[in-house]
């Protein structure tokens, strides 16, 4: 075992240990704090894909969060009042139903944006995803059915079959069990073929043309896979809060998915994983700390950017085998 | 619609504009000429209306404020450049992403350490406090017709800079191929650090004039500098003649939109129907236009160097 996977090991047990522990020394909001974590790496695995095998720095992934959190918002919120949806379809309350539609319309949004988006690479591929991801986020806020600006708040946390979601632990094992799910899509995806297509995709087009693979296609299906898994999360994400707003599609939110990915290490595994739990904790110590804690927040992701490239995972591990 | 409220927008839409082209131009020369994606522009907008409200209301002059907004954004930004920026141009996108990233968080949080968190006011000076008619019978504030005017000396005295003076020589030259003017024996770090404060300076600028027509707040600068972006993504990165007209675009087509589409819906749709779908459709219309130019022309309106 080399050192990177000892690392992950770790933080996996880590992750699995603390929160249990937590909540049986009587302290469920570190039950909560862990399930953000689970929550915002499962977000930052799927743009991990589009980033850190595909190279595409995708800066409008908060969309696809967004999209994920809207699903479960307006379907629990049909479910709740009990009116259609759209052609007489109800809405539901059933967590795996809402993770689907939330799959399939992230899925759908991504298609379309990607198509256009891949016309350009380098920052205009930056820029363009970002001008996608400001478009549904003045759509939200100027769309009054669904809140507008407001957000749209929906009381009970939707359900799983024989699960209570409402304590704090098993809906922790619920975002836990879909980011190991994740995960282990992403190294299966690493290391099929198409992944193999895709990571040459990010280091030279041109010889993988050469080969006979075209790489807009490879690079589609790996954008809206990416936008899926992202998908999926935002639904969890909005049945953590109870509460689905605009501002999960903001620039901000796709800038601190990227963050999480550098933070943690760049198309590694567990990068994501590290990333979103270093981010959290800091975040949550440095508030307990100071007011100003986004001032040491920044320093401390100057720091990394600056003198600890290939993140966390890179300080522990040593530098990637680009492969 | 009647001329006259036309003719405000179409003003309105161009002072918008010219205060995007202020921005846009700092981006685009230190992209093309560094290759650097500042996410932080946005904090330097917002250093500048800080010090001008912050001077005009120790002195009591805005002019004093202006200036003081000029030097402090661009002594900041040079600041920044020394100590940060100057160790990113080497590193890939994704790096410079988040290392301005990690900017913003600093500069907004220290400016709420210095000034609190409740926005300051700034008064527009009382010789430019007057309004002038415009044709068709209405009235038109004079501040704004005056930055208009400062968007398009600025833009003038860019292009000549640029075009005529040695440093501009230099700029170009470093757009083109930096090893060689190194070659040539020119100090290329200390061109980067000018080019950069000239960027932040501009950028203080607009951010002290919009002050005047705003609040001056923690966080004003990232609506604007994600604009900026969207401007020198449609001009095509790198070029000032690309930001300008760009600029001048997103202006138009943002304010007049937000105008007259919920207008033209009415004439489809229900009243209350048409509001809501034309303000939803207003605050996306220049995304999608930047979309729709990116398919055509993936390298925005006027690559740099065409």
């Amino acid at each position: 075992m080399n050192r990177e996977a000892v690392f992950t090991a770790v933080l996996c047990l880590l992750l699995l240990v603390v929160p249990v522990a937590a909540h049986f020394l009587g302290q469920p909001f570190y039950v909560t704090l862990a399930t953000r974590i689970a929550i915002l790496a499962l977000a930052a695995t799927g743009l991990n894909i589009a980033l850190g095998l595909g190279g595409l720095v995708s800066f409008g992934h908060a969309a696809f969060f967004g999209i994920g959190g809207y699903v479960a918002g307006v379907l629990a919120v049909h479910a709740f009042n009990g009116t259609p949806l759209l052609f007489d379809l109800p809405g539901t309350k059933s967590m795996p139903l809402i993770w689907l539609a939330a799959l399939l319309l992230a899925g759908l949004a991504a298609l379309p944006i990607g198509a256009i988006s891949l016309r350009t690479s380098g920052v205009y591929f930056i820029m363009i995803t970002l001008a996608f991801a400001q478009m549904l986020f003045y759509f939200a806020i100027s769309w009054p059915a669904y809140g507008g600006q407001d957000g749209l708040p929906f009381y009970v946390r939707n359900d799983f079959p024989s699960i209570n979601t409402l304590q704090p632990l098993p809906f922790f094992f619920i975002c836990l069990s879909l980011l190991a799910l994740a995960l282990l899509v992403f190294q299966v995806l690493r290391n099929s073929r198409f992944g193999a297509a895709l990571q040459a995709a990010r280091q030279n087009p041109s010889r993988l043309a050469a080969v006979g693979i075209a790489p807009f296609p490879i690079r589609l299906v790996a954008f809206v896979i990416s936008a899926m898994i992202t998908g999926v999360a935002g639904a969890l994400f909005a049945d953590l809060n109870r509460f689905v707003s605009p501002a999960m599609m903001s620039w901000q939110m796709s800038g601190e998915l990227i963050v999480l990915i550098i933070l943690g290490g760049v198309g590694r595994m567990a990068g994501p994983v590290a990333g979103a739990a270093l981010f959290v904790i800091l975040e949550f110590t440095l508030g307990g700390i100071t007011e100003r804690w986004q001032l040491f927040l920044g320093l401390i992701l100057l720091g990394v950017v600056l003198f600890a490239r290939g993140g966390v995972i890179g300080l522990v591990a040593g530098k990637v085998r680009h492969g | 619609m009647q001329t006259a409220l036309l003719i405000e927008q179409l003003l309105n839409g161009l002072q918008f504009g010219v205060m995007l082209f202020l921005m846009a131009a700092g981006l685009t020369l230190i992209f093309g000429v560094m290759g650097l994606i500042n996410l932080a522009h946005g904090s330097l907008y917002m250093v500048g209306a800080f010090a001008c409200a912050a001077v005009a209301a120790w002195t009591g002059s805005f002019w004093l404020g202006l200036v003081a907004s000029l030097a402090a954004a661009a002594a900041a930004g040079a600041l920044v450049e020394l100590l940060v920026i100057r160790r990113l141009y080497d590193r890939d996108h994704l790096d410079q992403v988040l290392a301005t990233f990690a900017l913003i968080l600093i500069f907004s949080e220290a400016t709420r350490w210095v000034f609190g968190s409740f926005p300051l006011y700034l008064d527009i000076p009382p010789l430019l406090q007057g309004t002038v008619p415009l044709p068709g019978g209405s009235q038109y504030q004079l501040y704004r017709l005056a930055i208009i005017g400062v968007g398009i000396a600025v833009a003038i005295g860019l292009f000549l800079l640029i075009s005529r003076t040695r440093l501009g020589m230099r700029i170009r030259a470093g757009e083109s191929d930096r090893e060689m003017i190194a070659a040539l024996g020119v100090d290329i770090r200390t061109l980067y650090t000018v080019v950069f404060a000239l960027g932040a300076g501009l950028a203080g600028l607009a951010g002290a004039m919009i002050g005047a027509l705003q609040s001056v707040q923690v966080g004003m600068g990232e609506p604007v500098l994600i604009l900026a972006f969207v401007v020198i993504v449609i001009g095509g990165i790198g070029s000032i003649r690309g930001a300008l007209l760009g600029a001048l675009l997103v202006g138009v087509v943002d304010t007049m939109g937000r105008a007259l589409l919920p207008w033209l819906l009415t004439l489809a749709l229900e009243p209350s129907e048409a509001a809501a779908t034309g303000a939803a459709l207003a605050s996306m219309l220049i995304y999608i236009v930047m979309a729709l130019i990116l398919a055509v022309r993936p390298q925005g309106l006027f690559p740099a160097g065409s």
